[in-house]
């Protein structure tokens, strides 16, 4: 593995596969403020190391699970941007033909299995999907990612004994972007070691720089190798921040800019793998170039595709409601 | 190419802004994330992040200005092109190329807001019941200042939940309070809906008044089996003993574009369950005059409130001792030809429904329920004797919705007055779309009521 995350290919196609997160978030932000895109919508930008870097390690079959953050997730997982954004507009050809929205999208082919808008619900669901993956002796793993202000739901820990007592194959990926709506971690938790939350229940569980998209392979690979193995299951607490507002509307009173602009100079996750590629590989701006057109491309293209996709037919507001 | 740079949409609800304050002026080089703008809203103050490369043109609205509609062009950028063959369109490019698929759909929009805010207008302007001396003031407001004078009244009243205090509300309910009564009667929880609520619960038990707010009582679902189990039985199940006086109270209901998870009305949930008063106000004065009381009572309240009308004023006197009674309902329209009985934001179609009935000579009698746990049958009764036809109306989903529980007493209790069945007018039974077509066809219409209304007496 390490010798892989070396390689100038790999590296490249990580770069690659954030900014394409990243610019997609930017033109959903657009979207936004244009009305194309209602209700609430929240931004992953700063976060992309983490989704990138997880999925770089999973196996086929392995699942996805999340909050309402969750547009790096589907990308991440090979999902269709044109479809993403599609369903962030509401229209027919999104994911979930429009009815689900920016928080509630799926993707049962891709393994994705949304997209929550209460917080902390995805974390009993991902353990009871990694309680079929053990079941079925298939052999996956349910990577299930939340933050670190759901961390403090009840139900975080109730799941986290059940995976523990029954050696479930589910990695809790806490993403620890420092802040639940204007909440800072140091007001709402009374110990903010996010990866020693699992040592009552003994679950091992280890902090990442979850800006380092290497470090973040590196340190999943090892947290799959443990549960794949019958262990049960591990925790990652994933350092990272949210650079934009907790959804669109966003005092943005509870921390400084000052604060936001030192995070994005210094430990920006793009940045930091493009100055890498360029001391190490000799990568040259064309290079750069090249890819930022190709990604803003499929970024256009899929916004495109949503603006101009039709509304889902008015028929469909009953249907879905059960099953045959 | 020159880019408009436009004022954004930063909330579900937001329809226009201010333009606090310019971060850049013409002349000057900007980065995708580079703060352009502060946008302040009535709700919040936002950054406005740029999405474009390029320089800073011109300005056009300049700093300070107000209520500027959202899409209006605020700046112009010149915006480099990555190569010739570049295929980005720029986003006012992006409405232009799509704007005949898109109008209809901004032009709903807007008369869909439009047709909100007339509505309430018209509400004021035509009620008889609106007091003289007109000050206005928006529910939003009205909630802050029956919590404040109560928790002024009575130091054991204090209030808890998610971003209360710091943040001033999610919804800016509890603005100011932080300030006035400090950290220890303004908490801000961790998300823990479940153990804040059991912890207000038993804060409760001890005399203490607890103002449990949920950020939406979507996320009280979490918190439900403390309400039901521990709030509502424990005076009974301890013979009398302990006494639980708690309000639960949030945003309910359906805001905008907030799908599923977040878009439902909980009244008839809560109005099953013995032990608890459940209260939906409409006005901004019941809102203030209610949630005094809720506070007051000694009983646990689950106090539910609408986020669409948090921003709307309603002329009202203030007055330190307007304490609406919990229980009692009110009529705001008097008419002859049938009863409407609605609650909530139910209440603002009802009464649009009213003034267009009454250009087809209908007279409808408006009732605004206030309280759904207990109901002012005698109020509803009393209309279904007079005009012998009855509808109700709101939001929730059909089934065993609140309406079919008063279509059923009326049938043991005015039977025979009846000349017709009761018809409730709900919300589609359907888990709430996301899709903007989808979500205004899931929610209950004025033309819906106005149809069940013909249906009634025959029209
Ligand atoms: C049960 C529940 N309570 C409250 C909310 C409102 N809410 C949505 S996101 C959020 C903050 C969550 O913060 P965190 O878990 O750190 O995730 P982040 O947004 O930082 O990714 C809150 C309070 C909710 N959706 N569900
Ligand atoms: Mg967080």
């Amino acid at each position: 593995m390490k010798k892989i995350l070396e390689e100038e290919k790999t590296l490249i196609s990580l770069y690659k596969k954030m900014l394409l997160i990243r610019r997609f978030e930017e033109k959903a932000g657009q979207l936004y403020g244009m009305g194309q895109i209602g209700g609430f919508c929240h931004l992953y930008i700063g976060q992309e190391a983490i989704v990138v870097g997880i999925d770089s390690i999973t196996k086929n079959g392995d699942q996805t699970i999340t909050s309402y953050r969750d547009h790096g997730h589907m990308l991440a997982c090979g999902m269709d941007p044109k479809k993403v954004m599609a369903e962030l507009t509401g229209k027919a050809t999104g994911y979930s033909k429009g009815k689900g929205g920016s928080m509630h999208m799926f993707s049962k082919s891709k393994h994705f299995y949304g997209g929550h808008g209460i917080v902390a619900a995805q974390v009993p669901l991902g353990t009871g999907i990694a309680f079929a993956n053990k079941y079925k002796k298939n052999g996956n793993i349910c990577f299930t990612y939340f933050g670190e202000g759901a961390a403090n739901q009840g139900q975080v820990y109730e799941a986290f004994n059940m995976a523990s007592l029954w050696k479930l194959p589910v990695v809790f990926v806490i993403e620890n972007n420092q802040y639940a709506m204007g909440t800072s971690i140091e007001r709402s938790s009374s110990t903010d070691a996010m990866h020693a939350r699992g040592i009552a229940f003994n679950i091992p569980g280890k902090e990442v720089n979850g800006m380092d998209v290497r470090e973040v392979a590196k340190e999943s690979l090892k947290a799959s190798a443990h549960c794949r193995s019958g262990k049960g299951p591990y925790i990652l607490e994933m350092k990272t921040y949210r650079y934009r507002g907790h959804s669109m509307s966003d005092p943005a009173k509870y921390r400084t800019r000052e604060e936001v602009q030192k995070i994005k100079e210094e430990k920006d996750p793009i940045d930091n793998l493009r100055d890498l590629l360029i001391k190490n590989h000799n990568i040259i701006e064309k290079k750069f170039k090249d890819i930022d057109k190709e990604v803003k491309m499929s970024v256009t293209e899929a916004a495109n595709f949503a603006v101009e996709s039709p509304e889902p037919d008015i028929s469909e507001l009953w249907t879905d409601v059960y099953t045959n | 190419m020159k880019v408009n740079i436009l004022m954004p949409s930063l909330s579900p609800t937001m329809e226009e802004g201010s333009l606090a304050k310019w971060y850049v002026k013409p002349g000057d080089r900007v980065q995708p994330g580079d703060i352009l703008a502060d946008i302040e809203t009535d709700k919040a103050l936002m950054e406005y992040e740029s999405v474009e490369e390029g320089v800073v043109l011109e300005l056009s609205i300049a700093e300070g200005s107000e209520n500027v509609k959202i899409n209006t062009p605020i700046a112009v950028i010149e915006v480099e092109s990555i190569s010739q063959n570049d295929s980005e369109i720029p986003p006012n490019d992006l409405i232009k190329d799509t704007q005949d698929d898109t109008k209809t759909a901004y032009e709903d929009q807007d008369i869909n807001n439009n047709e909100k805010k007339q509505l309430i207008s018209n509400e004021i302007t035509h009620s008889e019941l609106t007091e003289v001396n007109t000050n206005n003031i928006t529910v939003r407001e009205a909630l802050n200042h029956a919590m404040a004078e109560e928790m002024r009244r009575d130091e054991n009243v204090f209030i808890m939940g998610e971003e209360v205090g710091e943040y001033q509300g999610a919804y800016k309910v509890s603005q100011g309070l932080l300030e006035e009564f400090g950290p220890s009667r303004v908490i801000d929880t961790p998300i823990t809906e479940h153990g804040f609520t059991g912890l207000g619960v038993g804060a409760a038990f001890t005399g203490l008044r607890p103002i449990v707010e949920f950020m939406t009582f979507n996320f009280a679902l979490q918190a439900i089996d403390q309400i039901i189990n521990s709030a509502a039985k424990t005076h009974y199940m301890s013979g009398g003993q302990i006494t639980c006086p708690i309000v639960f109270r949030g945003p309910n209901g359906a805001a905008a574009r907030v799908a599923a998870q977040h878009s439902q009305d909980f009244s008839s949930l809560y109005a099953s369950i013995p032990g608890l008063k459940v209260i939906q106000p409409f006005s901004a004065a019941d809102a203030k005059g209610l949630l005094k009381s809720a506070i007051r009572d000694n009983n646990p309240v689950i106090f539910l409130e609408n986020e669409i009308l948090y921003g709307k004023s309603f002329s009202a006197e203030e007055n330190e001792e307007d304490l609406e009674p919990i229980g009692k309902a009110k009529i705001l329209k008097t008419g002859s030809d049938v009863t409407i009985v609605s609650y909530g934001i139910g209440v603002m179609h009802a009464l649009e429904a009213e003034l267009k009935l009454n250009d087809m000579g209908i007279k409808a009698e408006v009732i605004d329920l206030r309280t759904i746990r207990p109901i002012d049958f005698d109020m509803i009764i009393g209309s279904v004797k007079k005009t012998n036809r009855c509808i109700t109306v709101e939001e929730s989903f059909p089934v065993c919705s609140v309406g079919s529980y008063i279509a059923s007493q009326i049938m043991v209790k005015a039977f025979d007055h009846l000349d017709a069945p009761v018809i409730s007018c709900t919300g589609k039974d359907v888990p709430m779309p996301y899709a903007e077509n989808l979500e205004k066809a899931a929610l209950i219409t004025t033309d819906e009521i106005i149809s069940s209304v013909k249906e009634v007496i025959y029209f």
